[in-house]
């Protein structure tokens, strides 16, 4: 064979292979779309959406309302942020800007182990040991509620933010921070008015990507959140976020039932929400890029 | 690189400035700057005190469970008694037949992206797609597995549904840890190649290729990891509560540890009774996962040690 010729074969294999996560995704999209676009003939899109009521297995009267779920997701989403985004930055700006390489050469690993821990032992950790101390501690009913769960999901997601920050970070030119300390700046206001202003476009992506990481995370929210369906009404109250639903319910949901479709239909809500946060991470980290000290 | 220059630099120097600044207004920014700092050493001792306190209860509550007979017995008694070799199997089963589905494809897509790909439209769009491939939450990579694999493809709830949801989950994993080895190839060894008339392939496989061989090889010891400790995704494609056969062909349900964790925590009616099998469970799981892991970084470190040299 002509070398030229094979050389244009292998670079085009590759490219096909490049395009496989393009093509899972669209596939992802277009059975999401397919098994749960049905449920919007037997419920209005409105009502799904904002309905009150998840009664999927009601024999006489079944009800399709997400907004609890909806509502759940956000709520856990939300106060595991809290934790989250101060307790990741903060680690990311320790590690990059002050901690000694030998503090770094150990706390990295630690934040990768954390990041790698199994879901399922996060949850089961929140089942087992947290909430009876939570119980205990502020003697509340039930220990399996927004809180706990909370709490389980910002140990999931501080890793990924104090990574990514801590990569925005690093690329801060030196340039930048040699000036500010020149001109007689701390090493404290040098981080708090050059070097975090100029990371903070990657900051912002870290902590979108960690907040779609806790909106997808299902095992935790599974074990820990308590799965009552309803509008969180405290902080301690049992919650049902979406992707609890889905995992607990596929299993008993009859094939292409309503209840089967509308659980798909959940999926795509799901799906749509984080796929928005994604991109929204990739927009601001490409419109904002620093590129070199000039910019800034 | 940049840290000792940068706190050198940032020494005081009292009496070189001779400006208005007074001595008391100096003390209390670097009074400041010591109560800041505090705070986030306090914030990373509290990121691992997390990772001490969880990994220790389950070592703590688990261990007593562990034995050569929990490790290499069938469950026996509905779940109550004997061990979770089922279970190890299935679950390293999964993992490797995951990686070996997301290794060769994700490998290519990082060599076509760092490689062949130019700045444009068609990178941007295809790291777009791996960027939210990777966002995708893992329960709706199970539902996307049971309907296309399961239920299209009439695998079933199989080992082979399961490689092929857990393969598309670590993809973007692989591609990113594979892109990573190869861009700490220098350049100068693909530009000797090709100076030497070398064609891109030649240079790709015979020259970028190897010297990427062991980041890849880190990349995909933490893709099985990850794929190891993975539940939701495999819980409607390739698990299953309990199953008396071992597996005997790629259709073969499996058992397999995270999704027993959860069962066995979540439903029955002998959930206190089996605790020690729970925690038994979960240490082994996080003994496999965790060791992949520090075994991840125990290889980049050596080879930052020898890139360093």
């Amino acid at each position: 064979m002509h070398r030229q010729t094979k050389e244009l074969l292998i670079k085009r294999a590759f490219l096909a292979a490049a395009i496989t996560s393009l093509a899972v995704l669209a596939l992802i999209m277009v059975f999401l779309f397919m098994e749960g676009l049905p449920t919007f003939t037997f419920v209005s899109a409105k009502g799904f959406l904002f309905g009150l009521d998840w009664y999927p297995t009601d024999e006489a009267r079944p009800d399709y309302g997400i907004l609890p779920l909806i509502t759940a997701s956000a709520a856990v989403t939300a106060l595991s942020s809290l934790l989250a985004i101060p307790l990741g930055v903060m680690s990311a700006v320790y590690l990059a800007e002050i901690a000694s390489p030998r503090v770094r050469a150990l706390a990295k690993p630690i934040i990768e182990m954390l990041a790698s821990l199994p879901s399922v032992v996060i949850g089961f950790f929140g089942m087992v040991v947290m909430a009876p101390f939570l119980q205990e501690l502020l003697d509340i009913p039930i220990g399996l509620n927004l809180f706990n769960a909370s709490l389980m999901l910002a140990f999931m997601s501080v890793p990924t933010i104090a990574s990514v920050s801590e990569d925005a970070i690093y690329a801060v030119p030196r340039e930048l921070k040699e000036a500010s300390l020149a001109l007689g700046a701390t090493h404290l206001e040098t981080l708090l008015r050059v070097t975090l202003p100029a990371a903070l476009s990657g900051i912002g992506t870290a902590v979108i990507l960690g907040m779609s990481r806790a909106i997808g995370e299902t095992m935790v929210v599974l074990m820990v959140a308590g799965g009552a369906a309803v509008l969180p009404d405290s902080l301690f109250g049992p919650v049902r976020p979406m992707p609890a639903s889905i995992a607990a319910e596929m299993a008993e949901a009859p094939f292409r039932s309503h209840h089967y479709h509308s659980l798909f239909a959940i999926a795509m809500v799901l799906f749509l929400v984080t796929l928005f946060f994604n991109v929204l991470a990739d927009y601001i980290s490409h419109k904002h890029r620093q590129t070199g000290s000039a910019s800034l | 690189m940049s840290q000792p220059a940068a706190s050198a630099l940032s020494a005081p120097s009292p009496g070189s400035v001779s400006l208005n600044v007074s001595k008391g207004r100096d003390i209390r920014r670097k009074g400041t700057q010591w109560l800041v700092f505090l705070l986030l050493r306090a914030a990373i001792l509290i990121v691992a005190a997390a990772l001490v306190i969880i990994v220790g209860f389950l070592v703590k509550n688990g261990i007593s469970a562990i034995s050569w007979d929990f490790l290499t017995e069938v469950p026996r008694n509905n779940m109550t008694e004997g061990g979770v070799w089922p279970c190890i199997v299935g679950t390293l089963l999964l993992a490797l037949g995951a990686m070996a589905v997301a290794l060769p494809l994700g490998v290519s897509s990082a060599i076509y992206l760092h490689e062949y790909a130019r700045p444009g439209t068609m990178m941007r769009i295809i790291r777009l797609g791996v960027n939210n491939l990777a966002g995708v939450p893992s329960v709706v990579f199970g539902l996307f597995g049971l309907g296309l694999f399961v239920t299209v493809m009439k695998l079933g709830v199989s080992l082979a549904a399961g490689w092929l949801t857990l393969g598309a989950l670590c993809l973007p994993v692989v591609i990113g840890t594979a892109e990573e080895a190869l861009r700490s190839v220098p350049n100068t060894y693909r530009e000797a190649s090709l100076a030497l008339g070398g064609t891109k392939w030649q240079t790709i496989w015979r020259v970028v290729l190897p010297s990427a061989l062991p980041g890849i090889l880190t990349g995909s010891i933490l893709g099985v990891g990850r794929a190891a400790g993975e539940t939701a995704a495999i819980m409607f494609t390739a698990a299953v509560f309990y199953t008396p056969k071992m597996p005997d062909s790629i259709f073969s349900d499996v058992m397999a540890l995270p999704y027993h964790i959860y069962v066995l925590a979540t439903a029955g009616t002998e959930i206190e009774k089996t605790r020690p099998i729970q925690y038994g469970t979960a240490l082994v799981l996080i003994g496999l996962v965790l060791g992949m892991n520090l075994a991840a970084i125990m290889v980049r470190a050596w080879l930052q040690k020898r890139h360093a040299r």
